[in-house]
């Protein structure tokens, strides 16, 4: 199991870094995604991997097999729904860049970088 | 009143004018004098305890951790500076207050010279180097504020930029020696510096740190070779040249000299680096000043000269020596601010401060002309004025001091820079008050009213009283100061006018005559001053900043090309090598952990994964196949965190994946929906292997971290056990999010917000404007459905919409004790809401909606904060929570928990910054979609809801849309 999520967040780093080198901004903002799964894959797997234990308290005595690590998982719960916001900035930005530019290449073209 | 209060006043008090200006320059005037004048008061009721050797001190901690407390302390030195300070300060407050136009904002004049009056009395009553340093800065930038006050002449400018240059290089300078002298003193704390002299002195970073601080005190003082700022910060009103360059922003050098003579003084590397640059800077200025025509710019010199001769003082090392400093920095600032003021009396009134159109005002200002004429001979060392006694103590230091074994080059240079001096003295009253009276004056000069000689004639009082009865008059002062800079054990003598037929009074005599033979033979030597080269600084400095700035430029220029892929790959690989180093470098334990044996299933997924992930890849040209992979990716990693006992972040990121594909469909609107090829084969090669290395760096890190417990006992445990107990919640991740870890979720939320904002406002500017017509114009690359709104999807997601909102409710409320939560329930009420949008429009559910998403973010945030404060009033720390078990028949026992609250804070922040943020792209789409079709129609009945309300939901929906549509697109372009 831990071969299978360590290869995976392997493979969705390539794939992110390997986007974010693209020169316009949709492969660029695709690769973000990727890294940010990957990122998030990444922190949640510190907690180590554990299956059917949910961080999910049982009060009334019951026998529990014990719990998962809560931590790394709230902290990739916010992370997930921060990496929207920033998406949804890259992508407005983008947008924009397009809009105002008409088209949508990542670099600055030579006029655009003397003002 | 304490020392902390009196630095404090000026600061408070510069609120004072700036308010009151509307009612009148001299009630701005008479709030800054009240504030200068209470705060004088409060000093001086202090003054009989420290002239018997009392210090007085106030000290609060501020971060104690590093050393910056805000102590203060009172001690003779304070006293003196901060007396001068202030009572200079009023003097300039009243002078200003006649001396400035009815056309100049005198209530920011008075704003900023009290600012800058608090910076500097924070200087002297400072007992925290560090304290000191930041009110060391605040004088540079406020003097900045004074120095540029007149923003419209580019000389004020230009004047002001070079004194903050150079005193801003000169502060950073300064910081890291008191850093390092702090560091061998052990303490930050002034009074603690000055008992550790033995330590300092054998210490190897005593020169290092002594030449720092000396560069911080020498720009500040304009020494040479710094002096150059000083004579262009001229540019500035009078008043301000009166106050900065007699009694305050220069004096903070000497000043500093002083308060760490104890520590610093009394080595050959102090006397030859601190007198020699004070007999340097007293010659210099002192020949430069000769020469000057502008009346401001004569005395701007001799203050660089006098200030040499101060620092020449100091330098010496000597307790005598000492003793002539302090006395010499209450008399210059005495006849120097008398002075300032009366050549501006001189340019007020005749319009002019060129000595060569000026000459004969003895007969037309006779007022003047008798200020002028008394500060000036003390200032020239005339026998029974102040200027000449401290001179002659000078003089006498000077006369058995031996530099490098040499006995005369010291008494040569003092005695022929007291020659220069005498000589501009003589000058500014010759040239500007005798002779003949002129016909040609730029304006008619007569003398000003009472309240602008008042303030000069006062000091010359001073002067005048001083120079005869200098025991009665500053003996104490003297004494009291001059021990706090030796340290105390200081036995006084007592100031007198004759020492018998001593050295010195044969220097002081030869100053004089040759002072008045050089005046006589001015004419000539200007002609051969003239013909003179002569380094222009200001060209100089100007070249040099020019030279900085273009490094500058060239350098960014070279790093930020503007490619972005460029910046990026240098990223990766750096995070690449920083990784490779800790990885070569640092030490791993063997593995701890059991693997976790992979299922079939698991299997599949993997195998799906890689498999979609290679696709986005391989296809990521075609945009919209890319979508599709890539929501295949996060519905994989969805499913991982099910499988991984994580039901929180599945709920999380399953919802997250819904909004974000909507957004990137929006986006994909716009953009074009292929990606053109234009890498070489190679450059993508490249690429690729930094990104097989950079996963495989990512998933070995990730592999090894797995294989291994952890290194340090977890917290989670703490968690685990506290959650139900201290939290009242079964669902750990949940008590985290809203109890344990609130304030970091707090701070998200807002964050969250900000996100939202910011496209708001990248919309706003969207819609107007040039990229406002593009969009008008816009033409879609693709054909548009010929169904905008399918009624099979409109019905179903009206249908869905009430059920889609009770499930948030529920994932809502079950969350502090099963999956789900405030994250959660507001991404599913979000994707609720986006479906109305997407099934019926934008303008029917706009229409339809009744709190803007800008209010629910600041609702959200603002019941976040209120259950946090909330916990105060129960006297516990922000965002503690409680909880309490009810029961109300026939339901069953249920829990409620203040954590609720916050968790609907988080609810609402995070509906309202995501339909925040995809309703701000969709404006977009409207925006071009309208202008595609028919912008200018004009609905005759625009109100949507009207409408809805006449003919059944349904048909508006569709027809009403369109009309209101029509209108919002006419109002946008207004």
């Amino acid at each position: 199991m831990e071969a299978l999520v360590a290869s995976g967040i392997g493979v969705l780093t390539a794939a992110g870094i390997y986007l974010i080198l693209r020169f316009r901004t949709f492969p660029v903002v695709l690769g973000m995604t990727m890294l940010s799964y990957a990122v998030n894959v990444f922190l949640f797997a510190t907690g180590r991997l554990v299956v059917n234990m949910p961080p999910i308290l049982n009060h009334l005595g019951e026998n529990t097999p014990g719990y998962t690590d809560p931590i790394p998982q709230a902290l990739v719960l916010t992370a997930i729904v921060i990496s929207f916001g920033m998406t949804a900035v890259v992508v407005m930005l983008s947008l924009g860049a397009f809009i105002e530019a008409g088209n949508d290449k990542i670099d600055l073209g030579d006029e655009e970088k003397n003002t | 009143m304490s020392p902390a209060l009196i630095a404090a006043l000026p600061f408070l008090g510069a609120l004072l004018p700036a308010l009151l200006i509307r009612t009148g320059r001299t009630n701005a005037a008479v709030a800054a004098a009240a504030t200068s004048g209470l705060a004088l008061l409060g000093l001086l009721l202090h003054a009989p305890a420290v002239m018997r050797g009392e210090v007085i001190t106030a000290r609060y901690d501020w971060l104690p951790w590093l050393g910056l407390n805000a102590n203060f302390m009172i001690d003779g030195l304070g006293l003196l500076f901060a007396t001068l300070i202030l009572g200079i300060g009023l003097l300039i407050i009243l002078y200003a207050r006649f001396y400035l136009s009815k056309d100049d904002p005198a209530g920011q004049f008075y704003t900023y010279l009290l600012l800058f009056q608090g910076a500097m009395v924070g200087i002297v009553l400072s007992d925290n180097i560090l304290l000191l340093l930041i009110f060391w800065e605040l004088t540079s930038l406020s003097s900045f504020l004074l120095i540029g006050y007149w923003k419209h002449l580019p000389e004020g400018r230009q004047g002001a930029r070079m004194a903050l240059t150079v005193t801003g290089m000169g502060g950073l300078a300064m910081i890291a020696g008191m850093l390092i002298l702090g560091n061998i003193a052990g303490s930050h704390d002034i009074s603690a510096i000055l008992q550790a002299k033995e330590a300092i002195q054998a210490s190897p970073f005593y020169l290092p740190a002594l030449i720092l601080i000396l560069i911080g005190a020498f720009t500040k003082s304009a020494q040479f070779p710094f002096h150059f700022w000083l004579p262009h910060a001229m540019a500035a009103p009078t008043p301000v040249s009166a106050y900065l360059h007699s009694a305050t922003m220069v004096k903070a050098g000497l000043f500093l000299m002083a308060r760490l003579w104890p520590v610093l003084a009394g080595t050959p590397e102090w006397f030859y680096i601190v007198a020699t640059v004070g007999l340097i800077t007293m010659l210099v200025g002192a020949k430069i000043a000769i020469f000057k025509d502008d009346l401001k710019a004569l005395l701007a010199f001799s203050t660089v000269s006098h200030l040499g001769l101060i620092t020449f003082l100091l330098g010496l090392g000597t307790k005598a020596a000492a003793v002539a400093a302090v006395f010499h920095i209450i008399n210059h600032a005495t006849f120097k601010a008398a002075l300032f003021m009366s050549a501006g009396i001189v340019d007020h009134e005749t319009h002019t401060r060129d000595l060569k159109r000026l000459g004969g005002l003895r007969h037309l200002m006779p007022i003047t002309f008798t200020i002028a004429t008394i500060a000036a001979l003390s200032m020239a060392g005339i026998p029974l004025l102040n200027g000449f006694l401290s001179k002659e103590m000078m003089l006498e230091e000077a006369s058995h001091t031996l530099w490098a074994g040499n006995a005369w080059i010291v008494p040569a240079v003092a005695a022929l820079a007291a020659l220069f001096s005498a000589a501009y003295s003589f000058r500014y009253i010759a040239h500007a008050f005798l002779g003949p009276v002129r016909d040609d004056y730029p304006h008619h000069p007569h003398d000003p009213g009472f309240g602008m000689w008042a303030a000069p004639a006062f000091l010359v009082v001073l002067v005048v009283a001083i120079g005869l009865m200098p025991m009665t008059f500053a003996g104490e002062i003297v004494r009291t100061a001059a021990n706090a800079v030796v340290g105390g054990g200081l036995e006084m003598y007592p100031i007198k006018h004759w020492h018998g037929l001593t050295p010195a009074l044969w220097m002081s005599v030869v100053a004089v005559v040759g002072g008045l033979l050089l005046l006589s033979l001015h004419p000539r030597l200007n002609a051969i001053w003239l013909a003179m080269p002569r380094p222009e600084a200001k060209v100089i400095f100007d070249a040099i900043i020019a030279a900085a700035a273009r490094g500058a430029q060239a350098l960014t220029g070279r790093l930020h090309n503007g490619s972005m892929s460029r910046y990026l790959l240098i990223f990766v690989i750096a995070a690449l090598g920083a990784g490779y180093w800790a990885w070569t470098t640092g030490q791993q334990g063997a593995p701890t952990r059991a693997l976790t044996p992979a299922t079939p299933v698991a299997f599949a997924a993997w195998i799906m994964l890689i498999v979609a992930t290679g696709c986005v890849v391989a296809f990521h040209r075609n945009r919209l196949l890319a979508l599709v992979l890539i929501s295949i990716v996060g519905l994989i990693v969805s499913m991982s965190f099910i499988y991984l006992s994580a039901p929180d972040l599945a709920l999380t990121q399953i919802s997250v994946e819904v909004v974000t594909a909507v957004l990137m469909l929006l986006a994909l609107n716009f953009l074009p929906k292929v990606t053109v090829p234009e890498t070489s084969v190679l450059k993508r090669r490249f690429d690729a292997v930094v990104a097989v290395v950079g996963g495989l760096g990512a998933g070995l890190l990730i592999y090894a971290l797995m294989l291994r417990d952890f290194a340090f006992p977890s917290m989670s445990e703490y968690h685990l056990a506290n959650s139900y107990t201290g939290g009242g919640g079964t669902n750990v991740v949940n008590v985290i999010l809203v109890d344990f870890r609130g304030y970091d979720t707090y701070g998200e939320v807002i964050v969250l917000g900000i996100a939202a904002l910011v496209i708001f406002a990248l919309t706003e500017a969207l819609l107007t404007g040039a990229s406002s017509r593009k969009l008008i114009a816009w033409r879609p690359d693709v054909v548009r459905a010929g169904d905008k709104h399918p009624l099979m999807l409109l019905v179903a997601t009206r249908v869905m919409m009430p059920i889609a909102l009770m499930m948030a409710v529920f994932i809502f409320l079950r969350g502090h004790n099963l999956p789900g939560g405030g994250f959660i329930a507001g991404l599913i009420a979000a994707v609720a809401l986006v479906m109305q949008y997407m099934a019926s429009g934008y303008a029917w559910t706009q229409a339809r909606q009744r709190v803007y998403y800008h209010v629910l973010i600041a609702l959200g945030v603002l019941a976040a904060g209120i259950t946090g404060i909330g916990a105060w009033f129960n006297g516990v720390p922000f965002l503690t929570s409680d909880f309490g078990y009810f029961r109300i028949p026939p339901f069953e026992k249920f829990e409620l928990a203040t954590a609720m609250g916050f968790d609907l804070g988080v609810f609402l922040g995070v509906v309202g910054s995501v339909m925040l943020a995809l309703g701000g792209l969709s404006r977009l789409a409207r925006r071009a979609a309208v202008g595609d079709e028919g912008f200018h129609v004009v609905a005759e009945k625009p109100d949507a809801r009207a409408l809805a309300e006449q003919t059944g939901p349904l048909e508006v929906g569709l027809a009403g849309e369109w009309r209101r549509s029509a209108r919002l697109g006419a109002e946008e372009d207004k």
